[in-house]
């Protein structure tokens, strides 16, 4: 089986219009001294982020707002409850011992820290039975000194929350991903250590703005995944023993379709010949063990500075869905990793033991050992310096880039949180009570409830009676049902809707 | 107290004589109030929910609890609108005048039909099972195997095949010029259009008539919504339990079905199985010209969904826990033999227990919300009875035949 997948494999990567350029570097080394210095390097990100940058720069300065609410959860007690319990600013401080629970967080603001007694950490035990150790939705969460061990699903993951920090946690064998913030924008993940994942350790999927550094990785089928997504930053990670170090991917078939502007830096990408313990049929399943950083279809992306050593397929793989052999096939999705740009690595002693799938590949073009840089596709607009350094494969129309370091971009975090999710501009009372009280009031008709005109001439100064009678009424009228309780929308909400609903004139 | 009850016994006496007057067939009346949900600003109507206080990532309209909608369509007059539910609940608009949009789209079995496939105007089951309408208006594509991008194209489906409506373009605008009320009503619902005399109903009037009240039907004001919203007391401890299951990454359903609006409208090869002697369904292969896309299908909005059973394109799953076990059975294990397909990365073996799926389950129902249900008129400008209780009646006969399968 695994033989034929490996054949189809590069069968695949030869249909699939391969590029097959001149490998080796046959013309002399030229010599070059710049005689001024190269343009700064600027991406759409970098813009953003000086945009807004005022006053004196601070680098991921990012805090969870805390309002001095303070809840302790001892060895024996719930987490669950403590959030259950807390209010938007709450610091959750968890006693170290083992909790076997799920903790889920919808709420604003919230700070879960581990308190660390002597190396002791408050451990979050999956038992091979629990699906994810911590989930989040709300903005703002700080999630930090945990041992998170034996889920079967992720073990930190949020959905959709906004200025995230996750920083100072273990996470050992921990199902399918280590720490997957998704759909959210403004993020910090920081000091992890990460091991034993069958997907991604550190997986940041369809995002904005996050930084990916200081995390070590490793024993995992990819280490640090960064899909569907804008403006990363990987740096000063650890990565090491994965199938795969640094992925920037696009996964096709998903609502968010484009990646870009990721900056891999400075991190150690070493010896990563981890066997592919995959699940079948997930994208890293088609990584070839023995890859250091992968490339697949992200536009955009800045390689500099790694440390890239050991992997024994290839350094760096740039490629298209070509390897992507397990996913449906998506139109909307570009399949090209455009604009790739390669500065100043480290690398040696890559490719010397290449993986099936690569060395069916080297074959066709008469190579036994793997390059310290491949690009399947061919990209005419990509570039490299010094290029005389590495060995190679279709990098032939690379040209020089036009700056020599990406330096000037600290972060690519936002230096203002983004702002809370209620809009300006946007006025609640009006979105509740045409997105909620309509359902039964009309402006002069019979519906369901009285028309609101009516109630208009009954409460006329006194929107707190609306309010007070929407959030617990009593029956009062025969010809109309007895209204069902709103005490679902806030008071502000009510009392916002009831003002609106006695100045509506139509 | 006394004003308090004098207004609605005006408002009685108000209806009783219209109520009189339409009885003495007089015009139709067109409302001039747009539906709930919806204000109105200058002639038209705009949705208004509160998810619309919140932002979405690059503005796709997935993510979270508060997380934005995506796009949307509006912008419809509020007579457009009540001339759009007019021709849904009108059988004038089927070949043969014995099926309306109503009869496969009932609005109290979740504007779906109850039915594993839909029944048309030939008496004869059709290739797939009728979706819902419910929250249409936020949707970029249409049909099972995404193949019309917009409400009006779609509709065309249904209205001009032999099996389902069976009529065509020319006799439905014979048919509505020729009755005189409808002439009427689309002249309030388009003024300006039938200024002049000789003025015809025309095709995209009809259509754009259609879609106006087909992008009122939202339901966005379910329990798991005030959870949402932030009243974290709407959903009990299963449900809640339920939840978790749903968006965690053993189950994975929520990197589908993502919400507000429960999908991410995105194709999806997950392999279920057709029904017992019906050939294999290639679905989105078709649309896209794209091999690898054999068997995917548009992944569904669970918002209602606990109202339109049976599930799946085929109407397979006579119930939602059928439906959500056929996700721990095994990937690709009701794939045909000699079927290749590329199932979905998500589908895969995440060993549910029977407690688990019944969670899921209880979330599920949780995203039922009707609180915008529209009124279904009892009388029809064309002077036709609505039809689509009949229909209605048959499905509940052909659901225990499905249920044998």
């Amino acid at each position: 089986m695994n033989k034929l997948a490996v054949a189809v494999g590069a069968l695949v990567l030869l249909g699939g219009g391969y590029f097959l350029g001149q490998g080796k570097q046959s013309e002399p080394t030229v010599i070059k001294v710049a005689s001024e210095p190269k343009a700064a390097f600027t991406s759409s990100g970098s813009d953003e982020v000086a945009a807004a940058t005022t006053g004196a720069l601070s680098v991921r300065s990012l805090e969870t707002p805390t309002s001095g609410e303070l809840i302790v959860v001892k060895d024996g007690e719930s987490i669950q409850d403590a959030v259950k319990a807390a209010s938007p600013g709450a610091v959750i401080k968890v006693m170290p011992g083992t909790y076997k629970e799920t903790v889920y967080i919808d709420k604003d603001n919230i700070t879960l820290s581990g308190v660390i007694e002597q190396g002791r950490y408050p451990v979050l035990e999956g038992e091979g039975v629990r699906n994810d150790a911590v989930l989040y939705s709300g903005n703002g969460v700080t999630i930090e000194n945990l041992y998170i061990t034996h889920y079967k699903g992720n073990g930190i993951m949020g959905q959709a929350g906004n200025n995230y920090i996750i920083r100072n946690n273990y996470v050992v064998d921990t199902g399918v991903y280590g720490i997957f913030p998704q759909l959210g924008k403004n993020g910090i993940v920081s000091h992890n250590i990460i091991s034993g994942i069958e997907d991604a350790a550190i997986y940041v999927g369809m995002s904005d703005h996050v930084d990916v550094v200081y995390n070590q990785v490793y024993e995992s089928v990819a280490g640090i995944e960064i899909e569907n997504s804008r403006h990363a930053l990987v740096e000063a990670n650890y990565v090491y023993n994965n199938t795969g170090g640094i992925l920037a991917f696009i996964t096709p078939g998903l609502p968010i379709k484009t990646c870009g502007d990721v900056l891999i830096r400075n991190n150690f990408v070493v010896n990563n010949n981890h066997e592919n313990f995959a699940i079948p049929g997930s994208l890293v399943s088609n990584i070839p063990a023995g890859a250091g950083i992968l490339n697949m279809a992200c536009d955009d992306v800045v390689i500099e500075g790694n440390i890239i050593t050991g992997n024994d397929s290839v350094g760096i793989l740039l490629t298209d869905f070509s390897l992507a052999t397990s996913a449906a096939k998506d139109p909307d999705s570009e399949p090209n990793p455009n604009r790739p740009k390669i500065l100043n690595n480290i690398m040696q002693n890559n490719g010397t033991n290449p993986a099936p799938l690569v060395r069916a590949f080297l074959a066709t073009q008469l190579e036994t050992q793997g390059p310290d840089i491949v690009d399947t596709v061919g990209m005419d607009d990509g570039c490299i310096l010094n290029p005389e350094r590495f060995r190679t494969l279709g990098l032939d129309k690379y040209g020089d880039c036009e700056f020599s370091n990406t330096s000037n971009v600290v972060s690519y975090t936002l230096p203002e949180p983004v702002p809370p999710r209620s809009k300006e501009g946007f006025k609640k009372g009006k979105l509740a009570y045409y997105g909620v009280c309509a359902g039964c009031h009309a402006y002069n008709s019979r519906m369901i409830g009285p028309p609101t005109q009516i109630l208009q001439a009954l409460y006329m100064d006194n929107p707190e009676g609306i309010a007070a009678y929407a959030a617990n009424p009593v029956k009062k009228r025969d010809d109309y049902p007895e209204m069902p309780p709103q005490g679902h929308l806030d008071e502000e909400t009510l009392m916002a809707a009831a003002k609106y609903m006695l100045k509506v004139k139509k | 107290m006394m004003k308090q009850y004098l207004l609605p016994a005006l408002g009685c006496l108000f209806l009783v004589l219209s109520g009189q007057l339409i009885a003495a067939e007089q015009d139709f009346q067109l409302k001039e109030d747009c539906p709930p949900g919806f204000e109105l600003t200058t002639g038209h109507c705009e949705l208004r929910s509160l998810y619309q206080m919140y932002p979405s990532l690059v503005g796709a309209g997935v993510g979270g609890l508060k997380t934005g909608l995506p796009e949307w369509r509006d912008g419809f007059t509020p007579q457009q609108t009540d001339l759009g539910r007019y021709l849904f609940f009108d059988p004038a608009l089927s070949g043969d005048g014995s099926v309306s949009c109503a009869s496969c789209h009932h609005p109290d079995k979740g504007f779906a039909d109850g039915l594993g496939r839909s029944i048309g105007i030939t008496g004869e089951p059709v290739a797939r099972s009728a979706p819902t309408l419910w929250n249409v208006a936020f949707l970029k594509s249409f049909f099972w195997d995404a193949r019309a991008t917009t409400l009006e194209q779609q509709m065309q489906g249904p209205l001009f095949d032999a099996h389902e409506m069976g009529n065509s373009p020319d006799k439905l605008l014979a048919t509505l010029n020729g009755i005189p009320a409808y002439r009427d009503l689309f002249a309030q619902a388009w003024p300006e259009d039938f200024a002049s005399d000789g003025a015809q109903i025309r095709l995209d009037q009809i259509y754009a008539a259609i879609t106006a009240f087909q992008v009122s039907l939202i339901s966005l004001n379910s329990r798991y919504d005030h959870y949402a919203h932030g009243y974290h007391e709407a959903l009990t401890e299963p449900e809640i339990e339920g939840m978790n299951i749903f968006r965690s990454f053993v189950a994975r359903c929520s990197e589908c079905h993502t919400p507000p609006l429960f999908t991410n409208q995105q194709i999806a090869v997950i392999g279920t199985p057709d029904p017992e002697g019906m050939p294999f369904d290639i679905g989105a292969q078709k649309t896209l010209k794209e091999p690898s896309q054999r068997g995917g299908f548009k992944v569904p909005s669970l918002r209602n969904i606990d109202l339109t059973a049976p599930y799946m394109h085929s109407g397979r799953f006579a119930t939602l826990r059928d439906a959500a076990e056929f996700y721990t059975d095994g990937r690709g294990h009701a794939v045909p033999e000699g079927e290749e397909l590329k199932i979905h990365w998500h589908i895969w073996e995440p060993k549910l227990s029977d407690d688990e799926l019944d969670r899921l389950v209880d979330f599920m129902k949780t995203l039922t919300d009707e609180s915008f249900k529209p009124d279904q008129p009892d009388r029809l400008p064309s002077g036709m009875k609505p039809v689509h209780n009949d229909i209605a009646q048959l499905g509940s006969n052909h659901d225990v035949e499905t249920q044998h399968e």
